[in-house]
Order: C-alpha cells, then sequence, then structure tokens
C-alpha cells in the first residue's frame, strides 16, 4: 500500500521503519504507474507519480519553475526514504515543537453536546500554536538538503508564517513571508511575532488582501528567485509535489490520534472531523483512517456568512478549476476569475482546496459541510467556557460542526476533533467583532 | 499547419528580427484596446499577443496585474478577448494572433469550446503561461483539431530534455523568457542570454522570440542580437499610459525602425 498507515516512522525516528517506509513510497511510486489506471486509482494509491489525485492535483506553473519542482520532488522521496532524515524530523517533532499531542476528551462539551464522547487532539499545544509546525520542520530539512539559503512562505491566519519564521531562525535561514494587508490587521499579533523572529513580513495589497493574493505573491517571489529560495507552502494545495509533501509531514496528527484513541477507548472513533481551508490539518488527521471504512471522514468548510454569499466553500460551492498551481475545486465565475473568498477565519478565507480533498470528496470518503462565521463564533466561546481552551477561529469550526454531530449520536460513540491551533491571535478580532455586535 | 504561423516561423528564419507586441484586451476599455492593436499591427508588428485578463496573474509583474485588474473591471475576459481577435480579422490585421490566457478561463471556458471560439474568431495559436508542456496534451489536442497550435516558455532554469519538449510542442517559435521572473520592463538585459538562447537553439529547430524585461529599441536590438523576434508587453502599457494608442504605436516603430536598422 502506498502512503498508507506505516506506523509512525516520523515521529518515533524509528531506523527501521521510517526506513522501510520511505523505501515502500518510491517502490509503489514507481509500481503506481505499472498499473492498470482503475488499480492505481484507488485511495490508498494517490498521487500517481504526475502528481495526480484522480484527475485532481498536477503541475500547473510556470516552466521557469517546473525544473525546480522536479528537484524537490526527488529530493522528498529520497528523503522520506532516509531514516537519517526521518530521525532527525522525530527528534525535532519530539524536542522541539512538544510530539506528541494529547487526546483529550472534553467532558463538559460532550455533556454540553448530549451524546457521543468528544475527543480533541491538541495541535493548538504545539510549539507556535498551531499543526504547522509539523510541516514547517520538514520542509526547512529538506530545504538544507537543497541547498537553499532564502525561505519564503505564505500565509493567512499567520500561523504558518509564524511557524516558517520559526525554524528560518532555529536554522539561521533568511526568511521572507507574504500576506495579505488585511490578514495583517485580522491576525497583527501574528505579524508581530514573525517579526520578532527575524522574518520580513511582505504586505500584500493586490486582490482580496487575503491568502489568496499572499501566494500569488509568493509564487512571484519564487519563480524570481528560484535558484536560491525555498518556498514552504503551508496547505496540501499547490504544484505537485506538494500536496504530497505536506501530507506526509503532517499525517503524523492521524497516525498518533488512531494509536491514543485505541489506548483510550480500545476502538475506533464514529467520526473524525477537521477544517478545510487548504486542508493541512484535515489531511493531516484523516489520512491515517482512510482505510479503516467504519471511520467518517468529514471536513468542514467555512460557509462566511452562508452559502449564498462570499464564503471559503471550495468543495460545497465550488468547481473544479486550475488555482495556485493544481487542478482541484475553487471558486470562480463564469469567465474562470477567481471569486474573492470570505471568512472570519483568515486561515479558511481561501477559494481554493487542496487537490487530495477533492479526490476524497468526488470519491465519498470523506463528507464535506460547512459552518458559517456565526456558529464558529459561537463555538469559540463555547470551548472557551466549557474547557477552558480558546480554539483559534479556524479549529472553531471544526468544533461547531462536531458537536452538532456529537448530539446526534449515542453515549457510547467517539468523535475526534482536530483542535488545529490555538485562538490567541483572533482575540483583538473577536472583540472587535464583539464591539460590533453589542 | 497553421498557415500565418508557418508564415510567421519563415519570416522569423530568413532574418527579419520579429516584433511581438503584447497588449492586455480591454484595457482600459474594449474600444481603447482594439485601437492599439491596431496602431502596434500598423506599426509593424508582426504577430500580436492578444493578453486575456486574469483575476491572478502570477506570472506577471506590476504592470500587467494592473493593466488585468482594471480590464477586468471594464468587462474583459476570454470571451471578450476572443472578440477582439474577430474584430482585428474584420478590420483586415492579417498578422498572426496568439491568445495569451491563463489556463482556468480556458478550463472554464471548456476546450472544445475554446478551440472552436478562438478558430472562428481568426486566433493562430494559444500561449498558457502557467500550463507547462506536460499538462497541455488535452488542450493541444482540441487546438490541433482547428488547425491551431501552442507556444511554450523555455525558461533559463529549463533542463535541456525540458527545452527538447518546449521545441517539440511549439507552434511558430519558442518563446524564451530572458530570465527567471514575471513579466516587466527590467533597466538590462540578462548578460547569460545568448548563451541560454544558444541552448533553446541546439534543443531543436524553431526560431526563438525573447520576451520578459524587453522595453525600448536598444534593448529590442541587443536582445535581437542572437535571437529571431523580440516580445514586448509591459512597456506598450506603460506607454499607453502616457499617451494612449498613439504612444504605444510609436514606440512600436521605433523598435521596429531600429531593428530593421541593426539587421
Amino acid at each position: 500500500m502506498l502512503f498508507c498507515r506505516a506506523g509512525g516512522g516520523i515521529i518515533t525516528g524509528n531506523r527501521r521503519r521510517a526506513g522501510y517506509r520511505g523505501a515502500s513510497v518510491r517502490q509503489n511510486m514507481r509500481k503506481a504507474t505499472e498499473m492498470n489506471r482503475e488499480e492505481a486509482d484507488t485511495i490508498e494509491h494517490v498521487p500517481d507519480t504526475r502528481g495526480r489525485f484522480g484527475n485532481y492535483g498536477g503541475r500547473y506553473v510556470p516552466e521557469t519553475l517546473v525544473p525546480c519542482l522536479e528537484e524537490l520532488e526527488a529530493a522528498l522521496m529520497e528523503a522520506l526514504g532516509d531514516s537519517s532524515f526521518q530521525e532527525t524530523l522525530g527528534g525535532l517533532l519530539h524536542h522541539y515543537a512538544g510530539r506528541p499531542t494529547a487526546l483529550y476528551l472534553a467532558r463538559r462539551l460532550t455533556s454540553a453536546a448530549g451524546g457521543g464522547r468528544i475527543y480533541l487532539k491538541r495541535e493548538d499545544l504545539l510549539h507556535t500554536g498551531a499543526h504547522k509546525i509539523n510541516n514547517t520542520l520538514g520542509q526547512v530539512l529538506l530545504a538544507r538538503r537543497l541547498g537553499k539559503k532564502r525561505i519564503i512562505a505564505e500565509t493567512g491566519a499567520g500561523q504558518h508564517g509564524v511557524a516558517t519564521a520559526t525554524v528560518a531562525a532555529l536554522f539561521g535561514l533568511e526568511c521572507h513571508v507574504y500576506m495579505g494587508e488585511e490578514d495583517m490587521h485580522r491576525q497583527a499579533p501574528n505579524v508581530r511575532r514573525m517579526q520578532l523572529l527575524g522574518t520580513e513580513v511582505i504586505p500584500v495589497s493586490s486582490g482580496s488582501k487575503t491568502l489568496k493574493d499572499a501566494m500569488n505573491e509568493a509564487i512571484r517571489d519564487w519563480v524570481t528567485n528560484v535558484r536560491t529560495t525555498f518556498y514552504i507552502i503551508g496547505s496540501v494545495a499547490g504544484p505537485h509535489p506538494y500536496p504530497l509533501m505536506v501530507r506526509e509531514f503532517q499525517r503524523v496528527i492521524g497516525e498518533e490520534s488512531r494509536r491514543q484513541i485505541l489506548e483510550e477507548e480500545g476502538r475506533l472513533p464514529r467520526a473524525v472531523v477537521a477544517c478545510v481551508g487548504g486542508g493541512s490539518n484535515a489531511m493531516g488527521i484523516f489520512r491515517a483512517f482512510i482505510p479503516d471504512k467504519s471511520v467518517e471522514l468529514v471536513g468542514v468548510e467555512a460557509a462566511g456568512h452562508g452559502l449564498e454569499g462570499p464564503n471559503g466553500a471550495s468543495l460545497a460551492a465550488g468547481r473544479p478549476g486550475i488555482l495556485h498551481g493544481s487542478l482541484s475545486y475553487i471558486l470562480d465565475d463564469d469567465d474562470g476569475q477567481i471569486k474573492v473568498a470570505h471568512s472570519v477565519a483568515a486561515g479558511l478565507d481561501y477559494p481554493g482546496v487542496g487537490p487530495e480533498h477533492a479526490y476524497l470528496k468526488d470519491t465519498g470518503r470523506v463528507r464535506y459541510t460547512t459552518v458559517t462565521d456565526e456558529e464558529a463564533l459561537e463555538a469559540f466561546e463555547t470551548l472557551s467556557r466549557l474547557e477552558g481552551i480558546i480554539p483559534a477561529f479556524e479549529s472553531a469550526h471544526a468544533i461547531a460542526y462536531a458537536t452538532r454531530l456529537a448530539a446526534q449520536m449515542q453515549k457510547e460513540d467517539v468523535i475526534i476533533v482536530n483542535l488545529s491551533g490555538r485562538g490567541d491571535k483572533d482575540l483583538e478580532a473577536y472583540w472587535e467583532l464583539k464591539g460590533l455586535q453589542g | 499547419m497553421n498557415e500565418r504561423m508557418k508564415k510567421l516561423e519563415g519570416l522569423m528564419r530568413s532574418g527579419r528580427k520579429a516584433l511581438i507586441p503584447y497588449f492586455t484586451t480591454c484595457y482600459p476599455g474594449a474600444a481603447e484596446s482594439l485601437e492599439t492593436f491596431k496602431a502596434l499591427a500598423a506599426a509593424g508588428a508582426d504577430c500580436l499577443e492578444i493578453g486575456i485578463p486574469f483575476s491572478d496573474p502570477l506570472a506577471d509583474g506590476a504592470t500587467i496585474q494592473a493593466s488585468s485588474h482594471r480590464a477586468i473591471e471594464a468587462g474583459g475576459s476570454l470571451r471578450q478577448g476572443l472578440g477582439a481577435a474577430g474584430q482585428l480579422r474584420s478590420a483586415g490585421v492579417e498578422i498572426p494572433l496568439i491568445v495569451f490566457t491563463y489556463y482556468n478561463p480556458v478550463y472554464r471556458m471548456g476546450l472544445m469550446n475554446f478551440a472552436r471560439k478562438a478558430a472562428e474568431a481568426g486566433a493562430d495559436g494559444v500561449l498558457v503561461p502557467d500550463l507547462p508542456v506536460e499538462e497541455s496534451g488535452l488542450l493541444r489536442e482540441a487546438l490541433a483539431a482547428f488547425d491551431m497550435g501552442m507556444v511554450f516558455l523555455a525558461a533559463p532554469t529549463s533542463t535541456a530534455q525540458r527545452l527538447r519538449y518546449a521545441q517539440e510542442h511549439s507552434t511558430g517559435f519558442v518563446y524564451a523568457v530572458s530570465v527567471a521572473g514575471v513579466t516587466g520592463a527590467r533597466k538590462s538585459i540578462a548578460e547569460r542570454l545568448p548563451a541560454f538562447i544558444e541552448r533553446v537553439r541546439q534543443a531543436g529547430d524553431l526560431p526563438v522570440g525573447v520576451g520578459f524585461g524587453v522595453s525600448d529599441p536598444e534593448q529590442a536590438v541587443e536582445v535581437a542580437g542572437c535571437a529571431d523576434g523580440v516580445i514586448i508587453g509591459s512597456a506598450f502599457i506603460d506607454a499607453y499610459e502616457k499617451g494612449g494608442p498613439e504612444a504605444v504605436g510609436r514606440l512600436a516603430g521605433e523598435i521596429r525602425t531600429a531593428l530593421d536598422g541593426a539587421f
């Protein structure tokens, strides 16, 4: 099986198993091309050698970048099969980032929802306050392998930007983060964190001044400085091999959760719930559960003020198209112009989604649903008051849907929610919104 | 192969340095851009690139980003751009017309539908900056059904293998980008350009046009020293800002004269 559960090579740093997994990845990449299309086209065998998840994915970028993506793909495959790489990454995830993270039974939230038992995967407890650090540690090690001295990144909520600025500081690399002006205002604390870490935050004033435009600008920088620069993408989006790479660096979330819930409950959950913007925390927690057919996987997109208006729900309200290097569901108009998304959560305020999510939607393995700004804000308050945990606005979308789902379940049923980040960054925006409402 | 593109190829082989201007359709409005395209043709352009405005032009620098944004506000789109191509043909413009568009608008229109409409409008080729050769199979097939082809980019970072892809699958000429980067006028042309163009030539037989960063007659002459044609975009947008279609035509005329004088 390709990219299937292989037993936490990354976190344990177990030489033998980590090495085995990487080797199997490469073998199977080769095998996938030899198999007939139907066979290769199964959920556990994506992507193929062209970076395709079914029809989705691919590499839609200017020619200048293609050789660099080929080089990156080769380095990634080599690294995944290299036990010393896995060991270094495993060590950093453990000693620096704080893995494994807790799987916490939220008793008061469970009582309030009145149904299934809600567990929270506490990615918010990681260093820098979100799951993003899992991926940036992996990519910065690749940047070093490739000898690139300059790091760039895009950021929406600022969590990926902070996680990138952090690893750049850790390894003494020059770092520039592109961020929409609108997001710089919404997530001001994260801008100051990045600056303190020695990163230059570059305001992006084009288009909607949010994540989409930050990504355009980062790609323009990359195309100009491709020889010296490593672009750390924060989501399972972008051209091949990014969707694959980010998933591989985030899959540790699901591998841990699966092990922890088996230890804790002795059985698998009924459902796993995660918010989806680009979709990295969701891919990270879903991946390990994909072969477990009894586990319902639910991705929660941002409905904004509602699906009739501007929203961030590419899977619910969009259709296949090309944005930022891959074919996936996007929000666009009839002329093919990309629409401006909206969500109160800057990290979900994006008119596209990772291609593997598009594939998982079409195959039916993951169910995608939506939550409005208002519902997310309510969940933000609820979790804060009932559990003493302030979630990121993004994660609050998953909390909102999970409590709704739990209410329809039996008391012995179990739900895992990926609490992908903490909400400190959103306090200012929250009180501003409260001020407007009150 | 498309007759007009074949003619352009022959002309570029013959030693005439081709002048290939780009302009954003519907910038700043439909009538103005149409006048500008006509002015460019009248000034001695050998081929026109009709730039389709896109909301997220990630291969473009600030100038074309701004012109695209404004064009969309004025009603610019792939549909409108193809309409403009048709109007140029009706007005008697006979040089090849290349539709320069990002992929999503084409994908949204539907590949066959796009190919048919482009052919009906009188377009001869298509250049999609975010569609590398590997991803272009379906579009090439659709275009071939209507006697049209694609022009692919060759970049300084391209490997020998990838330069061969660009040579093999392009029609008319290969578009070599002078530097790793986005479109836009630059003060100087990369020193390593001649060596790069030589690599592109070794990868196949097609003539080579050079774009990205060329902005005035001196640079055009410098680039044409090693290439068969120059592609100029942002400088014409800047010229339009200063003096409308006349200024664009004047700049094109100066470049044409400089090229003819030097070679």
